[in-house]
């Protein structure tokens, strides 16, 4: 392997950038998608199932609408700072994902083996909290240059919400900074590997020196106020402020808004799934007779073509094209996942997209179920009970660690 | 060797901009955004040293935590264009001969200075030798500082509690 020159490497880091920027807005759209049919059935309604069979043509639709909408500027706008502030926030959303291993195997590009992470960086944890933190800037700068008073006072609000509990958002993953001695990602995950008397997964969730249950607890609630998503969402509460910091904004500049909440979302689930849930970790050991769960992806896979085949036979014309073409195409990927060869490197992804969903789905599930908190309850909560629990985790957690020692 | 200097003299170029913006914007917003950027441009040469903690660190306390701050009040105050008043344009005549004589002398030193460009290589864990520095060799003036911190923060409290009596606002939480 002598012809690696900084040339290829530079091109293979360009490729990994554009498949991820594909991927991770492919992955916005349709958890916009996932989410309305998510609440749909927690309303017991249909959700989303006009364009397309299921109505998975939605996000195009969407798009499509977004851009051909009027773009207009309010009177007497800053108008740079209107212009920049969608920008922070959707740039910010999306780098920060850039830091995210999204697997143990490496790719190989023009004979470049290269890893399942953009940015593989000693600092990712702290790399990605650099990016939430400017990420304010987005929210507040908004609010301010739309010259209009609502934006303003959600922009203050969901700021301030914003500044309150960050704190929180970092003291919950310090407990397992302390477990496992490093900030890089990758390393993170490699510390969470093993079983417990054999069958239990030594996740930091269920870590045998100091289960960080509390400081998934902190972590999660801190995330949701952080990405102003219900029942935090008092920057947009729509009964008070109109909509919040982006009231003023209109077409695809309201569509950045919106994409960067679902992106930091994701980062949010995928940092849940790394630092709490093992991240591309099987829950099963790779013992003698744990074989089969080797073959639980290509399940997965098999099973869910199957379904939409036999679903796409009920569907009008388009419908019943489609579907079955996607189910086949399911079971194609199911049977490459069973090969021996390609098994063991569909592991980590598998593993990791399935607690990223799992996450994603608890996300959506919350929203929809918790009314929204009035403003003086969520400082009250962020400040007297999060930020004191947060410290009790990390207090309770190194006396484990001194002691293990 | 030649893109690392050219990246270097890039993020000079932002930070330098950035700071004479922030002087010469005349609304407060724009210069706290000036600001802002300068400071980001430095956690660019803290990476291009090598020292990616203190680059993520200068990020999140500066960027991050001080400046949404300043853009904090400023929102709150909702402070428009700036005032030029007598004291300021004072502040002219007596700030520019001022500035020019630090920069001359900045020179000179770094004239007399020999300079190499390499950066020193930082040793394996920059985070765990610079634990190992804060909390080991300066850990009394470290938590003497803390305390000084805690110290600010109650005289704010205690400043904004004072007039007339009255229970404090829930506002004020989350200003400290």
């Amino acid at each position: 392997m002598t012809g690696i020159t900084a040339q290829s490497i530079l091109l293979v880091s360009v490729i990994k950038v554009v498949v991820l920027l594909f991927l991770v807005l492919t992955a916005v759209a349709y958890l916009v998608w996932f989410e309305r049919k998510v609440a749909a059935h927690i309303q017991g309604r249909w959700g989303p199932y006009r364009v397309g069979p299921h109505g998975l043509l939605q996000p195009l639709a969407d798009g499509v609408k977004f851009l051909l909408k009027e773009d207009t500027t309010p009177l007497g706008a800053d108008r740079f700072l209107y212009f920049t502030a969608p920008v922070i926030t959707l740039t910010l959303a999306i780098s920060a994902i850039a830091m995210i291993p999204f697997g143990p195997a490496s790719v190989r590009i023009f004979g470049v083996a290269t890893p399942l992470v953009v940015a593989n960086i000693n600092v990712g944890l702290l790399a990605i909290f650099a990016m939430t933190s400017i990420g304010v800037y987005g929210v507040a700068l908004a609010g301010w240059s739309s010259n209009s008073k609502y934006s303003l006072l959600g922009g203050l609000r969901s700021s301030a919400q914003m500044i309150s509990y960050e704190l929180s958002l970092t003291l919950s993953v310090v407990g397992i900074l302390l477990l496992a001695g490093t900030f890089n990602l990758g390393e993170l995950i490699a510390r969470q590997d093993g079983f417990s008397w054999g069958f239990l997964p030594k996740w930091n969730l269920l870590n045998p020196t100091f289960p960080q249950v509390l400081g998934l607890f902190c972590y999660f609630v801190a995330a949701i106020a952080e990405t102003n998503r219900a029942p935090f969402d008092l920057a947009e509460a729509e009964s008070e402020l109109v909509a919040g910091y982006h009231t003023e904004y209109s077409s695809f500049k309201f569509a950045m808004f919106f994409m960067g909440e679902y992106a930091s979302m994701i980062t949010v689930a995928c940092l849940a799934s790394i630092l709490f849930l093992g991240g591309w970790l099987s829950p099963f050991p790779q013992t003698s007779g744990m074989d089969w769960t080797l073959y639980i992806p290509a399940g997965v896979l098999a099973l869910s073509g199957f379904a939409l085949i036999i679903d796409g036979v009920r569907h009008p014309p388009l419908g019943r094209i489609v579907l079955p073409l996607l189910g086949a195409a399911l079971l194609a990927l199911s049977f490459l996942c069973s090969r021996t060869g390609v098994i063991d490197d569909v592991q980590g992804p598998f593993w990791f997209l399935a607690k990223v969903l799992f996450v994603l789905f608890v996300y959506v599930w919350v929203r929809w179920t918790l009314p929204r908190f009035r403003y003086d309850q969520l400082m009250r909560f962020g400040w007297k009970v999060l930020f004191p629990l947060a410290l009790l985790n990390v207090v309770l957690t190194s006396l484990a660690v001194v002691m293990r020692k | 060797m030649t893109a690392q200097l050219m990246i270097f003299l890039i993020l000079a170029a932002i930070a330098v901009a950035g700071a004479v913006s922030v002087i010469l914007q005349r609304e407060p917003i724009h210069s706290a955004i000036s600001l802002i950027a300068v400071m980001i441009a430095l956690a660019g040469l803290f990476l291009l040293l090598e020292s990616e903690f203190i680059a993520a660190i200068q990020i999140i306390v500066y960027a991050g935590a001080i400046m949404v701050l300043f853009v904090f009040v400023i929102m709150l105050l909702n402070a428009r264009v700036e005032e030029r008043t007598n004291m300021s344009r004072m502040a002219r005549y007596v700030g520019i001969p001022l500035a020019i004589f630090l920069l001359i002398e900045l020179a000179y030193q770094i004239g007399a200075a020999t300079l190499s460009m390499t950066p020193q290589p930082a040793t394996e864990g920059m985070t765990r030798g610079l634990s190992m520095l804060l909390f080991q060799d300066f850990v009394f003036p470290f938590e003497l500082t803390s305390i000084l911190i805690l110290i600010a923060i109650l005289g704010a409290l205690v400043l904004a509690q004072r007039n007339e009596g009255v229970p404090p606002k829930r506002g004020q939480e989350k200003s400290t």
